[in-house]
């Protein structure tokens, strides 16, 4: 060993020991780092600020007038009764297109699953629906229900649905029928992406194994595939549900939140409140709230997960 | 699936008249967009529930690019969407290799704050957005949009590159950094090949979200200029008295662009998932 | 070829330490074993050699120079992954000279380096195809001209035959052991398998729960086990171990036998007697150390294993040169080669 050679790795093995280190340990916040910074400014210093509005008095006709006021937007919240309505739409508009686009969903996956001819064009035309801008889906159904320029009201009157040929949209007993079934149309290609995708991911020895050990198919269906997808269910069922409780666009452009606010749901109630009656204060309250909700039901969900599922 | 079973009549014409119905369903509506534009207008409410109209035309296609802003919108849809698009992707990449290849502190709660993102009523926080914007005097310019777009674009995009990672072997970087490469070197020659596939379903997932957005466009953009396709074409419905078969055939235009890309990207997107979900 | 020297070497992650005391010194040339039960620590040992895990306490020295905090591609070793960890996306020819790549070397050399260590594995005829469009072998020959190729001062192979069938892993196994007379470079060769530490290296290196057992050479291992662990994990079928007892001077085993062993040992201290299976031989039933009723006899041809039920002391293995004419339920004395016994105190370390 030369001597010389000895010496400088001596004296530079502290220095050179620690740089190492912090730059094994900083690599992985450097790659987050561009992401991070982004969410924060673009996301959450936005978020902050607009959650200290719903503890301010925000006008945007008078933008100088604006005052602390505690709680007092929560508390018009609790006695507005067109608030209540929209809750109760935004539970049967969540819950209703949560449930059919799941069940649709898996059903399209599991027939995808199978092979047949010409699956792989079949796969890309299915998938459609979710490349069409919100917008212009919103628009093409809010056409389709119009018994003047759309077939559906002919078609219900003759499946002996509607007594005559009228627009549901405008009919306050069946206006949520109409955005919850563009939701479906436009959402089940994400329920059957994301659980095609798990479904691929079940090893087919496991039903080899289970045939072989004289399940059915139902029985392969309920033992094996349902217990492998609850885990990536459960996460999908939850990023839908908070999706579309805050999915306004649909409503917003197909009705307005019309038909003697039959489809008014909490966010389509938080755009006309900011954008129509400029009340941003009270706005951002009615938000914070929808928040909270979601936020509760996300957590109650994970926590059922734990318990339930043990497969992953 | 590899389980032999007997074909059985019923249900094979069982899957297939399911599988006709799933077609019918999402199909039907592009096509009565479709059969929209193309009827002329003096058949539009004469002609308006017959399947296919007397007579069909495509005047509505030419006088939307001739006679509109149509092509202003497009570029505008265009510049933003591969902007956002392009940007989304290189953060996204990153950010996700950091979460596939390394274990860090805060990990966890860094994808709790991705999480978040994706669940609170975006309307909280466009007044915000707004004020911002205006303080830094960046309404109407497409700069905003792509860096909003962008921002909102990241957390999902970098979930989807993880698992694409996840799917390709640490082995291999291993492996050429012992044949001499630095990690960068080792990504660029070796993991970015192999996940061409999922930078494209990336970019195509992240094009298309930023294609149809609509209300980040219109509270941000109110100059004709600048203005996206989705608020053009919203234009369309206030400006003139609505001119449905020239909004409609704008709207096979902007179907066209998104549509593409998905069809050739929804492949990848399914295998991304799946990748990931395999070595999980 | 180089030296490599490992001096207190330790592994932790976060607050547990999973390695220590690690002091090893390989000389130039030498092919080395790492051998253990999985989860020992040996893959982890040779992936710090390698620069792809941080070394978190001791130091590492190539050829006289500390390496810790040199990157993998500084320290000019190769690495011949259990996977294999080939570049999909090249052809073979690519995936060899993809280190030559690297560094900058001319096309010409590139292509003439990776000609000879292809002709060298008999890989010739597959440089174009992409490594989908091998076989297992193939692709396994492929990992190794990669390595080849570069000429490194050290080869590091980690479990490189365990996803080969039985055949191919003794045909491979016979291909590295020639390569290594060949090239006479350092090897360092991680495998949960004995066969292949006994049969390749020149010295093996016994490692469990991230301390290291013993090291030697093959022979030595099997004649001089240091410990109850490397006796039982070195040999196979296994080493046979029973309970004995110090007692009037003499070593007792639990069926009351006594045994005739060399006084001058401290047999106080005896816990445990062991003996091979090839060191027991079958007698009549009253000439042996212990008499016993055959359980299972497995016949493998060139020998066959005898599992005799003994009271007292359960079941021994006897591994019998030949065939043998015993059926199942017979009895017999079993005799111990006392010469080539071994004994171990309470603490499982040899007696010698």
């Amino acid at each position: 060993m030369s001597v010389d050679k000895l010496t400088i790795s001596a004296s530079d093995l502290g220095r050179r020991r620690t740089t190492g280190k912090i730059k094994q340990i900083a690599e992985p916040y450097l790659y987050l780092s561009p992401s991070i910074i982004l969410i924060c400014l673009v996301i959450f210093t936005p978020l902050v600020i607009g959650i200290s509005y719903a503890f301010q008095s925000m006008h945007l006709f008078n933008p100088g007038d604006v005052e602390w006021i505690g709680f007092e937007h929560f508390e018009k919240i609790y006695s507005d009764r067109k608030f209540f309505i929209a809750l109760k739409n935004t539970f049967w508009w969540t819950f209703g297109s949560v449930l059919l686009q799941f069940s649709l969903g898996l059903g399209l996956a599991l027939l995808l699953k199978q092979g047949f001819h010409g699956r792989k064009v079949f796969q890309a035309l299915i998938f459609l629906p979710w490349a069409v801008p919100t917008f212009l889906s919103a628009l093409i159904w809010a056409w389709l229900f119009n018994p003047v320029i759309g077939p559906l009201p002919h078609w219900f009157v003759s499946l002996g649905m509607l007594d005559e040929p009228y627009n549901i949209l405008a009919d306050p007993d069946f206006a949520l029928f109409g955005p919850i079934i563009a939701n479906v149309w436009f959402g089940i290609s994400f329920f059957a992406i994301t659980l095609l995708a798990s479904l691929q991911s079940i090893p087919d020895e496991m039903y080899e194994a289970a045939a072989i050990d004289g399940a059915s198919k139902w029985q392969i269906f309920s033992k094996i595939t349902l217990p492998f997808l609850a885990p990536m269910i459960v996460i999908t069922v939850m990023l839908r549900t908070v999706w579309i409780a805050n999915f306004a666009d649909l409503i917003y452009v197909m009705t307005g939140g019309g038909a003697a606010n039959s489809t008014q749901i909490l966010s389509t109630y938080i755009f006309t409140t900011a954008f129509k009656k400029l009340d941003f204060g009270y706005a951002s309250a009615v938000s914070v709230v929808l928040l909270v909700l979601l936020l509760l039901f996300a957590t109650l969900l994970l926590k059922m997960r734990q318990k339930f599922v043990r497969v992953n | 699936m590899s389980v032999i079973s007997k074909p059985n009549l019923a249900l094979t014409i069982g899957k297939y008249l399911a599988l006709a119905c799933y077609l019918a369903f999402a199909l039907f509506p592009l096509y009565w967009l479709f059969k929209i534009s193309v009827t002329p207008e003096k058949l539009i409410y004469t002609d308006g529930i017959a399947l296919w109209p007397s007579e069909y035309t495509f005047d509505n296609f030419k006088s939307v690019i001739l006679l509109t802003d149509f092509l202003v919108y497009f570029k505008n849809s265009i510049i933003v969407s591969f902007g956002t698009a392009a940007i989304t992707t290189i953060i996204a990449a990153a950010a996700g290799y950091a979460f596939s290849r390394f274990n860090f502190r805060g990990k966890k709660v860094i994808i709790g704050i991705m999480l978040i993102t994706q669940m609170f009523p975006l309307l909280i926080i466009i007044a915000p957005i707004y004020k911002i914007i205006a303080g830094l005097g960046l309404l109407n310019t497409l700069t905003s949009l792509i860096v909003v777009y962008t921002a909102f674009n990241v957390p999902f995009a970098t979930f989807l590159m993880q698992s694409f990672f996840d799917g390709i072997p640490k082995d291999l970087e291993e492996a050429a950094m012992i044949d001499g490469c630095s990690r960068f070197q080792a990504v660029r020659k070796v993991v970015f090949p192999l996940t061409l596939p999922g930078l494209a379903a990336t970019l195509g997932f992240v094009f298309t979200a930023a294609w149809s957005e609509l209300l980040f466009a219109i509270m941000l953009i109110n100059s004709n200029d600048t203005m996206t396709f989705p608020v053009g074409l919203l234009t369309f419905v206030s400006k003139f008295s609505v001119d449905w078969g020239q909004m409609m055939a704008a709207g096979v235009f902007a179907l066209i662009p998104s549509c593409l890309f998905f069809i050739f990207i929804q492949r990848y997107l399914v295998q991304g998932l799946t990748s990931g979900a395999v070595k999980g | 070829m180089a030296r490599i020297e490992l001096k207190n070497i330790s592994k932790s992650y976060g607050n547990i330490e999973v390695m220590r005391d690690i002091n090893l010194d390989f000389a130039d040339g030498e092919f080395i074993v790492l051998v253990g039960p999985s989860g020992c620590g040996k893959s982890t040992l040779l992936r710090m050699i390698a620069g792809l895990e941080t070394i978190s306490g001791g130091d590492l020295f190539i050829e006289e120079v500390r390496v810790n905090d040199v990157e993998p591609r500084d320290r000019d070793v190769a690495m011949v992954f259990q996977s294999y960890a080939l570049y999909p996306h090249m052809d073979v020819a690519r995936n060899m000279g993809f280190s030559l790549e690297i560094r900058g070397e001319k096309a010409e050399i590139i292509k003439g380096r990776t000609a000879k260590s292809a002709k060298t594995l008999g890989l010739g005829a597959l440089l174009e195809r992409l490594p989908k469009a091998l076989s297992g072998g193939q692709r396994q020959r492929v990992a190794m001209g990669r390595a080849i190729a570069r000429d490194p001062k050290v080869f590091l192979f980690d479990e490189p035959l365990s996803n080969l069938d039985a055949s191919l892993r003794a045909e491979m196994r016979l291909e590295i052991a020639k390569l290594h007379k060949r090239l006479a470079a350092s090897m360092i060769y991680v495998t949960h398998d004995q066969v292949e530490a006994l049969t390749l290296a020149d010295r093996i290196v016994v490692l469990n729960e991230g301390e290291i057992q013993q090291v030697g050479k093959p022979l030595e291992l099997y004649e001089q086990p240091r410990n109850l662990f490397v006796a039982n994990f070195i040999g196979s079928p296994q080493m046979n171990i029973m309970k004995a007892e110090f007692t009037d001077n003499r070593l007792v085993l639990e069926n009351g036998e006594r045994l005739e062993v060399d006084v001058s040992l401290a047999l106080n201290e005896v816990a445990h007697f062991g003996i091979r299976p090839e060191h027991i031989s079958i007698v009549g039933v009253n000439e042996g150390h212990a008499i016993g009723e055959a359980d299972v006899v497995e016949r493998l041809g060139s020998d066959s294993n005898i599992y005799v039920n003994v009271e007292n002391i359960g079941q021994i293995l006897v591994r019998y040169h030949g065939d043998i004419s015993l059926e199942v339920g017979d009895k017999f004395g079993l005799k111990f080669n006392l010469d080539r016994s071994h004994l171990f105190d309470l603490n499982g370390m040899a007696i010698r």
